[in-house]
């Protein structure tokens, strides 16, 4: 199991486009991957899920993977906050 | 999970429908609203009103009736505060008064200055107490979310579980076209009441009911379909489990043996279907649903079909026995 941590920087929060954006990323890995907001755990490669979140600007996120890829897959998905999903 | 926090605040702004309605408003101590609730109980406060403190269940929203109202203008007239100080100095919830009822103003100055709510309600003392403790039961029932498809069909609440691209929303979509209804999409928040029953909806009531299809995006059920397609909430009675064939796994044949899914620590009976291309799903599943049906109203097919064989197999080796004796006429 793998954990990161991030905080949401793009003004508009996760909405369509970035949680699409997450879904592909982590659709690439045959790892399970979740996304944490407080106690709300969601599975990454459900769209739906990721926008029921309703994660907005400045709110913490965890982002815990696990399986064979794990460190890959976490990096790939953190790597998307941090380059606020290509916006901006 | 960490532990959800109740408020008082959060018991009066509950948007509830006519029969669970508490209407509930405050006429004092608004500072004291944001106390929290720790246990969904009530008290009615007679006996410490009267002086008698052992085994006091502060910790309880307390109701005040026409009794208790009444004893506290008695009270009021003979100038005597004392259980009335004693009654606030330990940090209550909240005290409601029902029949629209209101204390005198001793009550509110020992009450406010305590930081205690005062909540008043127009329903009569036992009424609130019924729907206070449904309320209440509801708010602190036990709560998970799944990933998965919530659907009702044939009146039988369907979780469809899986992984992801597995085609539970597809499948969905089918079951919707075929006149069912859908309850939530992908993430379903579940709770359980009484101990027993699996309520499960929707995570979130603004992007409720709507649907990622790959190649097609995300459509809205409810306008695709209207309002008879979809539903608020429903209890969940079957999971269907799909998973990609596995030729190595054994699948089941008969269905005699009844597996079932821990949610929140009740036991729901659960189908594992292997999913190949063309084996139609939806059809499975409703069939799936008529057969839990039946099991209801006390017909088990699997078991019924067994019973049968059994009874024939006997019946034929007492005839076998029967017409084989050396001795026969």
């Amino acid at each position: 199991m793998t954990e990161r941590s991030v905080t949401i920087n793009n003004r508009a929060g996760i909405h369509a486009r970035p949680s699409a954006l997450i879904v592909q990323t982590a659709s690439k890995f045959p790892c399970k991957i979740w996304l944490e907001k407080g106690s709300d755990r969601i599975n990454a490669k459900s769209i739906m899920g990721i926008m029921t979140l309703g994660a907005s600007f400045g709110t913490v996120i965890r982002i815990l993977t696990d399986g064979t890829d794990e460190d890959a897959a976490a990096d790939a998905i953190l790597h998307l906050f941090e380059t606020r999903f290509e916006e901006e | 999970m960490e532990e959800k926090q109740i408020t008082v605040l959060d018991l009066i702004s509950l948007e509830l429908k006519e029969q669970n309605a508490l209407n509930l408003h405050c006429m004092g101590g608004r500072a004291g609203l944001s106390r929290p609730i720790a246990v969904p109980d009530i008290n009615r406060p007679g006996l410490p009103l009267s002086g008698f403190f052992e085994s006091f269940a502060w910790q309880r929203l307390h109701i005040f009736g026409r009794g208790e109202n009444a004893y506290l203008r008695r009270l009021e007239e003979e100038n005597n505060t004392e259980s009335l100080r004693k009654f606030f100095s330990f940090p209550v919830p909240a005290c409601i008064f029902t029949h629209n009822l209101a204390p005198g103003r001793a009550f509110f100055e020992i009450a406010e200055g305590s930081g205690c709510p005062i909540l008043q309600t127009d329903l009569p003392s036992s009424e609130l107490t019924s729907r206070i403790l449904r309320v209440l039961s509801d708010l602190f029932a036990p709560e998970t979310t799944v990933h998965g498809v919530l659907v009702e069909v044939y009146g039988i609440g369907i979780l469809i579980t899986g992984d992801s691209g597995v085609g539970k929303s597809e499948t969905a979509l089918e079951l919707i076209e075929r006149g069912h209804r859908l309850v939530a999409d992908d993430v379903v928040q579940i709770r359980c009441v009484n101990g027993s029953i699996l309520d499960g909806q929707g995570a979130n009531k603004i992007i409720g009911h709507h649907m990622e299809i790959r190649g097609l995006g995300i459509i809205n059920i409810t306008t695709l379909f209207g309002v008879g397609a979809i539903r608020d909430k429903k209890q969940i009675q079957l999971v269907c489990s799909l998973e990609e064939w596995d030729p190595d796994k054994v699948y089941d044949r008969i269905g005699i043996e009844e597996k079932t899914t821990e949610i929140l620590g009740v036991r729901v009976p659960t189908l594992e279907i292997p999913v190949k291309p063309g084996r139609n799903i939806p059809i499975i599943i409703e069939t799936a649903a008529m057969n839990e049906r039946l099991k209801k109203m006390g017909y088990h097919s699997a078991k019924e079909f067994n019973h049968n064989i059994l009874r024939w197999l006997e019946s034929e080796s007492a005839r076998a026995v029967y017409f084989n004796r050396d001795d026969y006429l």
